[in-house]
């Protein structure tokens, strides 16, 4: 299965140079970007693991590049995205997020019915690895 | 009797100066009918406080009715005025409590309508309840003889005022979070037809949407539990077709399952298993009444769930622009009810809207400070005070083909429904819900990149629908469709083009 978590996951994978592109856009918008990796893309696995802190007074998309090759070389077969953090007072969240990386062969993620209270049931979702 | 006989000699009706307050105490309260201006409704020096609501009505007065008088008979109809002198007004702090028509001047272009402005003192109003708001401002007014029509256009509410409220109890920083989508529209679709399908097949619909793409599948205003689909089951087979299609795609997904009934305790029954079953949204319609609404996000904000409104019914009244209110009132009066989506036009659609009036609603909902727009309706400065803000929603005849118009107008912070637009797809809803998703994530790229998506919109589309065959299909259906009518409901200070 294809994950299509982020922005860009009905595309074609980007390229390093439309990751940069975006990075830009993120920069110009006087945002901060950070890289994060995980090997469980289960849909509300919040916390993927950072790579470094968001680089908060970066103004070049090759920061990010240089970055995002090391993340790749350290983190083979996970998935890698990358994130941008607006502080803007009544925003202070993410504004832009996608996918990066994803591994060759992606895992599935099952999902378990638990029948309670009639026809009523509880559902939760495990990614196989 | 000495009282009769000052009345006598300066009968109010027949006063030169009927447009000034009677200050005099024994002539302002002695029996009988005075202009509404002379009862202390129209000042036109006053300068409104910080504290003071506003709001801005437009007026057509009947024949040889003067607008200052007019002005001041809305201004008393609004607040404390009875159609004649009642002396235990005296017994009361009346001056804080009569409104005050400070401002009258002629809409341009538009001979017999006029703008009147009236401020409210705070006190007027009891802290955190639409209803009462609504009951003041538009409980009478609006059939007063001597008006032959009246529209509320804007209004102003003071931060005061606005910190009674707690606002939607989700947001769209919140919603995001929740759905862990950033940077680009969310995608839904309302589920059709209408009416007739059973639970399964509700579901089977549901399912392929949110598979092929979509972030949101939705009830439609008037699916609630008919004899072809009891409400339960259509909330289990809409869940099992939510969670499986977040187990194919990896994504949280949602359906708005619509909990409008026929009392409170039937809604909450509804959204109490539409929690239970794991539902991220519940969805209410506008008919529901202000009163349901605020306790609909009560329960909300009590439940961790997003908040979806249907404005069903808003056109018999927001449309005709020379009587009514104006729906940028009611996206006001919704924020601080408290609801995380409305459904707020798409300028393109099939649904009436023009494009700035349009975009000034979005403004109301998702600005923290609204500036003075007149081109886009907005009369006042509005400060929010970090209330949150709410999620617009785009639904009513937009197609793939539309993508870079949509964004450009309204940006990222919206939800674009394409029902038919999906469901109706040559290949299958899945390819629908395919193509939509594709033309987004492609303008979305393409804007990014620093490309002009106005003039550039049908080639980047045409670009992505060589490798994405869903996406031809759509274009080639659908490229062509505009619905392209003047608008009613228009701007008084520009020309206002349809968008084509």
């Amino acid at each position: 299965m294809r994950i299509t978590q982020g922005c860009f996951s009905f595309l074609p994978d980007l390229t390093d140079d439309q990751i940069s592109a975006q990075v830009g856009y993120c920069l110009e918008n006087g945002w901060a970007v950070g890289i994060e990796y995980t090997d469980e893309p289960h849909p509300r696995n919040t916390y993927w693991e950072m790579w470094g802190h968001p680089m908060f007074d970066l103004r070049d998309p090759k920061g990010v590049m240089m970055e995002l090759a090391e993340c790749r070389k350290a983190n083979p077969g996970m998935y890698i995205r990358i994130n941008a953090f607006d502080d803007t007072r009544n925003v202070e969240s993410m504004t832009l997020s996608f996918l990066v990386q994803r591994p060759e062969v992606e895992p599935a993620i099952r999902m378990v019915r638990t029948e309670v209270d009639g026809r009523a049931m509880r559902y939760s979702h495990e990614v196989m690895r | 009797m000495a009282d009769t006989k000052i009345d006598q000699q300066t009968d109010p009706r027949t006063d030169p100066d009927t447009k000034t307050e009677i200050t005099d105490k024994k002539k302002r309260y002695s029996a009988g009918v005075l202009k509404y201006a002379q009862m202390g409704y129209w000042d036109g020096d006053y300068v409104p406080k910080d504290t003071d609501i506003l709001a801005l009505f437009r007026i057509t007065p009947q024949d040889g009715v003067d607008p200052v008088e007019a002005a001041a008979a809305v201004a008393g109809e609004s607040s404390t005025a009875t159609w004649t002198v009642v002396w235990t007004d005296r017994l009361t702090a009346c001056d804080s409590y009569r409104a005050k028509a400070y401002k009258v001047e002629p809409v341009p272009g538009t001979p017999g309508q006029y703008f009147c402005y009236v401020a409210y003192d705070l006190i007027l109003f009891e802290e955190g309840s639409v209803a009462n708001l609504t009951a003041s401002i538009i409980g009478n007014v609006f059939s007063f003889k001597p008006l032959r029509a009246a529209r509320l256009e804007d209004m102003r509410l003071p931060v005061a005022y606005v910190k009674t409220y707690k606002g939607p109890p989700t947001g769209i920083i919140g919603e995001r979070e929740r759905l862990d989508k950033f940077g680009r529209p969310l995608l839904g679709a309302t589920t059709k037809p209408k009416l007739g399908l059973s639970g399964k097949n509700y579901g089977r619909v549901v399912y392929e949407g949110l598979k092929g793409g979509l972030d949101f599948m939705k009830d439609d205003e008037n699916i609630n539990s008919q004899p072809f689909m009891h409400w339960r089951d259509r909330f289990l087979y809409v869940m099992e077709a939510v969670n499986k299609a977040s187990a194919m795609t990896g994504e949280v997904k949602g359906h708005y399952l619509n909990v409008t009934a026929g009392t409170m305790e039937e809604m909450y029954r509804r959204a109490e298993f539409a929690k239970e079953l794991g539902s991220v949204i519940v969805m209410i319609d506008l008919i529901v009444g202000y009163t349901a609404i605020q306790s609909m996000s009560e329960w909300c904000r009590q439940n961790d769930m997003v908040l979806h409104l249907h404005r069903a019914g808003h056109g018999t009244y927001t449309r005709q622009k020379n009587h009514g209110v104006s729906f940028r009132v009611i996206a006001k009066w919704m924020r601080l009810a408290g609801v995380d989506h409305i459904h707020a036009g798409t300028a393109v659609g099939k649904l009436e809207g023009d494009p700035m009036t349009v975009q000034g609603y979005y403004n109301v909902c998702r600005e923290s400070r609204n500036a003075v727009d007149l081109p886009r309706g907005i009369y006042f400065e509005q400060d929010w005070a970090d209330i949150r803000k709410v999620m617009p929603v785009a639904s009513g005849g937009i197609h793939a083909g539309q993508m870079h118009q949509l964004i450009s107008l309204f940006g990222d912070d919206v939800v674009l429904q394409f029902g038919g637009g999906t469901i109706g797809h040559p290949m299958g809803i899945q390819a629908g819900a395919t193509a939509n998703r594709v033309a987004l994530e492609a303008m979305i790229l393409a804007r990014n990149e620093g490309r002009n998506i106005d003039a550039e919109g049908p080639e980047i589309l045409r670009a992505a629908a060589k490798w994405c065959k869903p996406l031809e299909a759509a274009l080639d259906v659908w490229g062509n469709i505009t619905f392209n009518y003047t608008s009613t409901d228009t701007s008084d200070f520009v020309p206002t083009p349809a968008v084509s």
